[in-house]
């Protein structure tokens, strides 16, 4: 609690700096790499003394990634047989 | 989105029945599969096939060649499911705040030590928690979800996912950092290692 005041009050003020607030802010850019340089450095440099941050960060990666190989559309086998009558309703309804 | 099915022979002029049914036949198995990812049901996603592909074998005319024709596919019935989610109104705002990370008064970040987070391999081996992670998403808002899906999953880019829900990009952004957190929030039992399984 005392450690964690300190941090936010050094945060707060130290030239160059972010808070865990403003690193929250510049999560998204950093992972698409559009962060402008300046920004980028910042963001870096607080990931070096905030281990709630980059833990934090560590974990959303992890969730991307679960979600990205659980769900992915290619991974999926398809059905080899197709809906008939689903099949016949569109082309009966094609000339419509 | 990579291969192209036979179907595409026909196309730069008319196409005829057999060509129309081979169009069908060829790509309705993994449209309807896109389909219930987007809207979590079979009944509204058989519904919104049907609607994309007569709207695509009457509009192959139009149809350019610019993109390849699975990837046309994809975003008339991406298109045709927003629009059917619209109509039932399930995009309408929802709050996802009690998922969100929180600060203390000094914005410093209030998370739980992580003494371990389990690898993407360790992960993906158990069913448990495949089926963890997808009643994860679905529990999200559909608001949130359909961001996340379209962006992470579906490889829709944010200009095109902002385009698609007819918001703008920074709204995306916003929404998509949120849905991903929340989703972060909602796993971390799996993440950490302490789900019961």
């Amino acid at each position: 609690m005392i450690m964690r005041r300190i941090k936010g009050f050094m945060l707060k003020r130290m030239h160059g700096m972010i808070t865990c607030r403003e690193f929250e802010d510049f999560v998204l850019s950093y992972l698409d790499d559009t962060l402008p340089p300046n920004q980028r450095k910042r963001f870096e440099w607080h990931m070096k003394i905030c281990r709630e941050c980059r833990d934090y960060l560590a974990a959303y990666q992890r969730t991307i990634e679960l979600g990205q190989s659980i769900l992915a559309a290619d991974d999926k086998p398809l059905p080899d047989d197709v809906p008939e009558d689903l099949v016949q309703a569109i082309l009966d309804a094609r000339g419509r | 989105m990579a291969s192209e099915p036979s179907s595409q022979k026909t196309l730069g002029g008319l196409v005829d029945d057999a060509a129309a049914e081979l169009l069908v036949r060829e790509n309705i198995a993994w449209m309807l599969d896109l389909a219930e990812r987007l809207l979590r049901d079979r009944g509204l996603a058989e519904d919104v096939v049907q609607e994309s592909l007569i709207s695509a074998l009457r509009g192959l005319g139009d149809f350019k060649g610019e993109s390849a024709l699975k990837t046309w596919l994809h975003r008339i019935t991406t298109n045709t499911a927003i629009s059917k989610l619209r109509k039932l109104k399930r995009v309408a705002e929802e709050s996802i705040d009690d998922y969100l990370p929180v600060f203390d008064q000094n914005d410093c970040r209030l998370e739980l030590p992580w003494t371990q987070l389990v690898s993407l391999q360790e992960l993906l081996e158990t069913e448990e928690i495949r089926e963890h992670v997808a009643k994860g998403i679905s529990t999200l808002p559909d608001s949130y979800r359909i961001i996340l899906q379209l962006r992470d999953i579906e490889g829709y880019s944010t200009a095109e996912t902002a385009e698609l829900l007819e918001l703008s990009t920074d709204n995306v952004k916003v929404r998509l950092h949120r849905a991903r957190s929340a989703l972060k929030k909602l796993l971390e039992p799996a993440l950490r290692g302490e789900m019961q399984i």
